[in-house]
């Protein structure tokens, strides 16, 4: 297995995510500039089986969270690395809000409804385990990651919600506390092919003991080992 | 010289004491130049010779700080300081000061407080991994009204940290807060940066400079292109805040978090290629890139940063004003060489590798422009095209100015005049019974739920201080926090503290106190302090009893220093925090950095195991002056205790490192289980903080103490938690160090914190329950 982290102007958590696969994981990693990519870029994305596109503030969260980054050429790229390959997407945090913004996965990441930033960690329930990023977690446990946004509130149509749900792609939900006003509590959710997945949770924050509990190394585990 | 130069004319006074200069040293100005300043040339000298640029008033004090250890590759007087962990790994530190720009536009002003201390940390080749922050207000009186104007600064400033910081990934991992009157008018926004150094290249562990060498070579300014913004924000910083705020809004910059974010990967490229040798070209071995030196550009923008570069060097420079990148036109000469404009640096670079250097932050979207030379004419001279627009001699500008006659005079009454209401009489309230607390419970969660000590969680949740992944120990968490070194068995342990009212009551033990708590809590935590960057704050200098504290206080900064053999190694002096109606207290903030050889033996603040004893390790007595008690029951002006005790318990320095030395022994041995420092609130508030940080409840034979024995803030405490079956060891080990200590209760079960009665073993208690919901309310609803 080969992944790559793409490096967005902004990107603030390439290196975490770098660090984990690479070093946690032990999935051999590349971190990939963004222009390095796609149709003028050198380097094609098939190569890797899993990409990650971090957290962060791409282009500075200017206009909207994501609104910028989606024109980038790695995240143009996306489209045909999905249609022509079977290699997994994986967006943390800022790289949901991507994925959203690139009509990747359904709905929109808003403002909290605090109004403010948080960063804590939050107990999620695990919805649906039958997909390649929770493969490794049982439906309906809970586990501990945490989160650091501005813009969280999961916001989407109401069919689009039933979509969701009869499909079964809604794979995070945030247990007791609904931190940032999602609907439905939703905190991370996959497309109907189960080949694209978003989180505002960071897992790649919880993977050693020193740091929490562990929680997210069980969670991109799954990723591993399909 | 001809003889009437010696003198400044008419006009050159009148627009020197415009721009903040006094008449000697205009006068200096004129004898260093031989000739009347021009217009430009006058600026220079305003930025580069004010207060904050130049430490006129403080410099000869500073130097009674030690500075020396052998683990410091770089001392006071560069953008930062620098520690050697090891042979592969060092940390560059500082704390910088925001309180002028943030007290005028709090959101922007503490927004670019965290930029600047960044690109310090980035001057000297660090990777930023780490933010704490220090802030002052006044009290925030949350009674029915949510907006007061502290509570609209404090969210301000908040909002500004959180912008600025969680967009560059650069963790908050702690900090501090006071409420006070005395800082209603000058709120303090302190910032500590803490960067990582690897070794790199045939540089090994060397930090990069602000350093300007070898006739020829280019002048580079790289980041955002130069705009009207911030201009004479250095000399704002250096006089009183008077008049309308809102008219001083124009100096303070405006910060842009994602140009900073690039210009440290850009930059930190730029080191880490500056380190190597370049490749062979066409054959031939080319002993090119090599980075000479960088500096941020912040107060006085390029007028301060280049004369200090060059002086460093021991070179000049030569500035051509058409090849700087504009934002807005047209600019007159004097604004881009002053403009303050934020997230630019420059750059000294070996002539024929400008392209590759320039590559590297065009790649980041960033500017890149050879905008200079270095020249072996020790002057700055600016030219725009052809015209020459300045020539000064470096030394003249970086020298600074002719020492300030600032006088010293002790004031009558320690601490009057400092904080006005210290100097008022004793209120006519009864005289407090120490004796015996009236009610132990209602005043510890009192205490709790007081905004200068309950939980500052609705701050930090609003700050990342988890990216970058390395916080093991992160805000609320602990006496400091802990970051581990990847790919090491370290952690680094940060802190930053220091408390005002103490300096106000005595500025000599406010800043001993300062340092001594900084070191107290690192050591709690089981590190060994390494090094100090120091954060000054006081009111105006010309005034000489400020004077006086100022000395006094950098006096205890450095006694306390000495005793305890901890270098400083950076700081920041902030004058002039004063108001026609009221002056800041003294305020030293220290900012401390210490080291866990192995992090898994950091001790925790919590208590951990049900019958684990309690002890208090320390001085066993004390007064109950300057105390947060004191403060809340009392009023501020009791503070001031008449025939009670003396205004301040002293620190006894050599008991103190004697202490801080034992502590550590018992966290190397593994004999405590955890560790907590007695500070502001004094023993109660200390114990029920470790109760709720572990979550478990604690039995205290206390029933019965004195106010000041439960309450009090004398120096030099802590509280730990022994095994029962390391009980013995660590009697030994203090023993032998001629330790007092004692056996308070035990942990329990129960998540109860009860005093038990001495003779009727009657219980009063608090529910963990109660204490937390105090705790957590300390703040509630000021962010709403």
């Amino acid at each position: 297995m080969r992944a790559a982290v793409i490096v967005l102007p902004g990107s603030n958590c390439d290196h975490d995510a770098f660090y984990v696969l690479s070093q946690v994981l032990g999935v051999p990693t590349d971190l990939l500039w963004h222009e390095d990519v796609g149709a003028h870029g050198h380097t094609p994305l098939l190569q890797y089986d899993l990409i990650i596109l971090p957290g962060g503030f791409s282009y500075g969260d200017y206009l909207r969270a994501g609104a910028i980054a989606r024109f980038s050429p790695a995240i143009l790229a996306l489209s045909d690395y999905l249609a022509r390959g079977c290699g997994l997407v994986l967006g943390i945090c800022n790289g949901f809000q991507i994925l959203t913004e690139a009509g990747l996965l359904p709905g929109a990441l808003a403002r909290n409804i605090t109004r403010q930033f948080i960063c804590q960690t939050v107990r999620l329930r695990v919805e649906n385990a039958d997909t390649p990023l929770t493969s490794a977690l049982q439906t309906g446990e809970e586990i501990e990651l945490p989160i650091a946004h501005d813009q969280g509130r999961y916001v989407v149509a109401p069919n689009g919600l039933a979509e969701l749900k009869r499909n079964r792609q809604v794979l995070l939900t945030y247990a007791g506390e609904n931190p940032n006003g999602s609907e439905e509590a939703i905190a991370g959710i996959c497309d109907p092919k189960r080949r694209v997945f978003g989180l505002m949770p960071h897992p790649e924050r919880n993977t050693e003991l020193l740091l929490g509990n562990g929680d997210g190394l069980r969670l991109l585990r799954g990723l591993k080992q399909t | 010289m001809p003889a009437k130069l010696a003198r400044p004319s008419a006009e050159t006074l009148a627009a020197g004491t415009r721009q903040g200069l006094t008449p000697a040293e205009l006068a200096r100005i004129v004898e260093i130049l031989g000739r009347e300043p021009g217009e430009l040339e006058l600026g220079l000298f305003a930025l580069n010779w004010s207060e904050h640029c130049s430490y006129k008033s403080s410099k000869h004090f500073l130097r009674k700080l030690p500075s020396e250890s052998p683990r410091v590759l770089q001392g006071p007087g560069e953008n930062a300081g620098v520690i050697q962990l090891d042979d592969e790994l060092a940390v560059a530190f500082k704390v910088e000061s925001h309180n002028h720009p943030s007290a005028v536009e709090p959101f922007n002003g503490a927004a670019t407080g965290i930029g600047g201390i960044i690109r310090d940390i980035l001057g000297m080749g660090a990777r930023p991994i780490a933010l704490l922050d220090s802030l002052r207000f006044g009290e925030p009186n949350v009674g029915a009204h949510r907006n007061t104007p502290v509570l609209d600064l404090l969210r301000g400033v908040v909002a500004g940290i959180a912008h600025y910081g969680n967009c560059v990934g650069v963790p908050t991992v702690g900090g501090e807060l006071y409420f006070d009157d005395a800082y209603a008018d000058d709120p303090l926004v302190n910032v500590l940066c803490v960067g990582l150094l690897h070794q790199r290249g045939e540089r090994g562990l060397q930090p990069y400079g602000a350093v300007a060498s070898g006739v020829g070579n280019v002048i580079l300014l790289v980041g955002a292109s130069t705009g009207r913004d911030g201009i004479h924000g250095a000399t704002f910083a250096s006089e009183e805040l008077v008049g309308e705020k809102e008219a001083k809004r124009p100096n303070v910059q405006v910060g842009d978090p994602f140009k900073a974010k690039l210009l440290i990967e850009a930059t930190l490229e730029a080191c880490n290629v500056g380190a190597r040798r370049a490749v062979p070209l066409r054959g031939q071995a080319q002993d090119l890139p090599l980075l000479i030196g960088l500096q941020d550009l912040g107060a006085g923008g390029l007028s301060t940063a280049l004369p200090e570069m060059a002086a460093r060097g021991g070179v000049g420079i030569e500035l051509q004003l058409e090849k700087i990148p504009l934002r807005t036109r047209p600019m007159t000469p004097y604004e881009i060489l002053l403009s303050e404009s934020q997230e630019r640096m420059v750059l000294c670079v070996p002539t024929g590798s400008e392209l590759r250097f320039s590559r590297i932050f065009h790649k980041w979207g960033l500017e890149a422009a050879v905008i200079g030379r270095v020249i072996a004419e020790k002057s700055f001279i600016i030219r725009q095209e052809q015209h020459l627009l300045a020539q000064v001699p470096i030394e003249g500008l970086a020298g600074g100015p002719p020492p300030p006659d600032c006088a010293l005079a002790a004031p009558d009454v320690v601490g009057a005049g400092l904080v006005p209401a210290l100097a008022s009489p004793a209120p006519a309230s009864p005289q407090p019974a120490w004796e015996k607390p009236a009610d132990w419970q209602a005043r510890l969660l009192a205490l709790l739920a007081a905004p200068g000590i309950g939980s500052r969680r609705p701050i930090y949740q609003q700050y990342d201080h988890t990216v970058q992944i390395n916080t093991v120990v992160g805000p609320g968490a602990g006496d400091a926090a802990v970051l581990r070194i990847k790919d090491t068995p370290y952690g680094l342990v940060l802190t930053i503290d220091g408390n005002g009212r103490y300096g106000a009551l005595d500025p000599y033990q406010g800043g001993a106190i300062a340092v001594c708590e900084a070191a107290r809590n690192l050591v709690a935590v089981g590190a060994e302090p390494l090094g100090i960057t120091d954060g000054l704050n006081f009111a105006d200098p010309n005034d000489p009893e400020v004077y006086w504290a100022f000395a006094q206080a950098i006096q205890g900064l450095a006694d306390a220093a000495q005793a305890l053999e901890i270098p400083f190694v950076s700081g920041n002096v902030s004058f002039y925090n004063q108001s026609v109606r009221r002056k800041i207290p003294p305020t030293p903030i220290v900012g401390m950095v210490g080291l866990l050889r192995d992090i898994n033996k950091r001790v925790p603040m919590g208590f951990q195991a049900p019958g684990d004893l309690i002890y208090r390790i320390g001085r066993a007595r004390g007064g109950i002056g300057g105390s947060e008690f004191l403060k809340l029951f009392y009023g501020r002006g009791e503070a001031f205790v008449p025939n009670a005790s003396p205004l301040l318990d002293k620190v006894e320095l050599a008991f103190e490192s004697r202490l801080l030395q034992a502590m550590r022994a018992l966290a190397q041995q593994g004999l405590i289980r955890s560790a907590h420092d007695i500070s502001e609130g004094g023993l109660l508030v200390t114990l029920a903080e470790s109760a709720l940080a572990g979550g478990r409840g604690a039995e205290l034979d206390l029933d019965g103490r004195s106010e000041a024995e439960l309450f009090g803030e004398w120096q030099s405490r802590f509280i730990v938690s022994v095994a029962p079956e390391a009980a013995d060891s660590v009697a030994r080990l203090l023993g032998e160090r001629e330790l007092p200590w004692a056996c308070l209760g035990r942990v329990v079960p129960e998540p109860l914190l009860s005093l038990i009665g001495a003779h009727d073993h009657h219980h009063t208690s608090l529910h963990l329950d109660e204490l937390r919901q105090a705790h957590e309310q300390a703040l509630e609803g000021f962010f709403a």
